[in-house]
């Protein structure tokens, strides 16, 4: 089964497919409705401003079907940006709205602590997901990030900590979602992207 | 919950080969880029730096084709840069496999570089490499390889450069680099408490504790060497097991 990337200029889209070649699995990239409409596994990508990504997504057309990909059970993975993006809106773009199918609003971590949170992390699982099947409770997973939702409600299923408490991984029915980056995190990491894409019914390992 | 500090091994390139010498001078080859790439993500390096140090125009497409095929072994960031002047030329490093970019001399000569990279890529992809040479009292920012002094004190200049936009900072000893005598702890631990960006150490790495003392002392949250991982007289595995005995918070597994 084909794994889409959603395309859009300012993304770690070469990382995550040669992390994905490394599962064996095909991948392409959807820049169009048509291609996000037949997609049959989703992977949000996600570098970049907050702003620049959502206008880029809605120049393209593709707010609507990602939105319908996702209410019709398609498999969705979002990374870093890509989790942002699912929230209602964030604190980097004000007057940018965010694909909405999660409430609330990406804040800009507290400059108590260094920013970009840089670097590997723990996280502190609140419950399970089929993310994180496999991995060490120790497992050190890679950030780059200066804002992050701090509150996905039911939908967290892992927390991490730079200044203040905010959600490194969230699950909700067929809607997955990193702030880490998986494709740069070692083998914890790829074990994370197997377990998606077992999820998904298109792994060819782990 | 802590961030662990990074072991960051870095590869000086010609643009195609792994290089190595006492101050960019007497150099002599010491391996293939993707050969040692693939090595240290095996053994468990944190994140890789590959630099071009010759930097000219001529060599720039062999040294994107280096990045290609050094990201390709890869799954930790890389970080890449040497010669970069503009957004253009910062994108094909990004484009080839980079996750980050270094700049330099560029970013001395026009500070606003600094911004228009990370309007474009983010600040977390802009990283400023700044080599500090002891003058008197302080420290000056050179530029061109360490040949030349900007006239810019180091510790303005990394404050000046993460006001406008470097998401991290690169700090060599220029005194201590090739030396094996240790890290420079005053001049680490005096740009570490004036910036609020994580802070790369590289200069002088010789022994374990010479990394214990610029993570406790220094206040680095990450440590750069090349040839002491080159030629296998530091192990990384060997290495963070001994920092991860001193309570330095390290990445042990893969």
């Amino acid at each position: 089964m084909k794994i889409s990337l959603v395309e859009y200029d300012a993304g770690n889209l070469p990382s995550v497919e040669r992390a994905l070649a490394k599962q064996d699995v095909e991948t392409e990239r959807a820049a169009t409705p048509e291609s996000i409409a037949a997609a049959r596994v989703l992977i949000l990508p996600g570098v970049g401003h907050f702003g620049q990504l959502m206008r880029t997504l809605g120049s393209r057309g593709l707010l609507a079907p990602i939105r319908q990909a996702i209410g019709g059970g398609v498999p969705l993975l979002g990374i870093c940006l890509g989790l942002q993006a699912l929230f209602a809106s964030s604190a980097e773009a004000p007057e940018d709205r965010g694909l909405d199918i999660l409430p609330g609003t990406v804040t800009a971590l507290p400059v108590t602590a260094k920013l970009p949170h840089m670097g590997w992390n723990h996280l502190r699982q609140i419950r399970p997901s089929a993310l994180f099947e496999g991995i060490s409770a120790n497992a050190y997973f890679y950030f780059a990030h200066s804002y992050a939702a701090l509150d996905a409600g039911e939908s967290a299923v892992a927390m991490c900590e730079h200044g203040v408490p905010f959600v490194a991984a969230l699950e909700r029915g067929n809607l997955f979602a990193v702030q880490f980056h998986p494709e740069k995190s070692g083998d914890a990491g790829a074990r994370v992207l197997a377990n998606f894409l077992g999820y998904a019914g298109a792994g060819n390992r782990g | 919950m802590t961030l662990a500090r990074r072991i960051i091994p870095c590869l000086d390139t010609d643009g195609e080969r792994v290089v190595k010498g006492v101050q960019f001078f007497n150099l002599r080859d010491a391996g293939d880029p993707a050969a040692l790439a693939a090595r240290y993500n095996r053994e468990g390096a944190d994140e890789l730096v590959v630099l071009d140090i010759a930097a000219s125009r001529d060599h720039r497409p062999t040294f994107l084709e280096t990045i290609r095929r050094v990201a390709a072994e890869l799954a930790i960031p890389l970080t890449a840069g040497g010669g970069v002047g503009n957004v253009d030329e910062g994108r094909a490093i990004l484009r080839a496999g980079a996750d980050k970019l270094t700049v330099n001399t560029a970013a001395l000569r026009r500070p606003k570089l600094l911004t228009e990279l990370a309007a474009e890529f983010g600040s977390q992809a802009v990283v400023l490499a700044i080599d500090a040479k002891r003058v008197g009292e302080s420290w000056e920012a050179f530029v061109r390889g360490g040949r030349e002094s900007s006239g810019r004190d180091a510790v303005d200049w990394a404050i000046e450069g993460t006001e406008r936009g470097a998401g991290e900072i690169l700090l060599t000893s220029m005194d201590r680099d090739g030396t094996r005598s240790g890290f420079d702890i005053p001049l680490t631990a005096t740009i570490a408490g004036r910036v609020t960006v994580p802070l790369i150490a590289s200069g002088g790495a010789d022994s374990p504790s010479d990394f214990l003392d610029v993570f406790e002392k220094g206040r680095a949250d990450a440590a750069l060497a090349a040839s002491i991982f080159h030629d296998a007289v530091q192990g990384l595995r060997e290495l963070k097991c001994f920092l991860h005995s001193k309570g330095v918070p390290v990445r042990l597994s893969g």
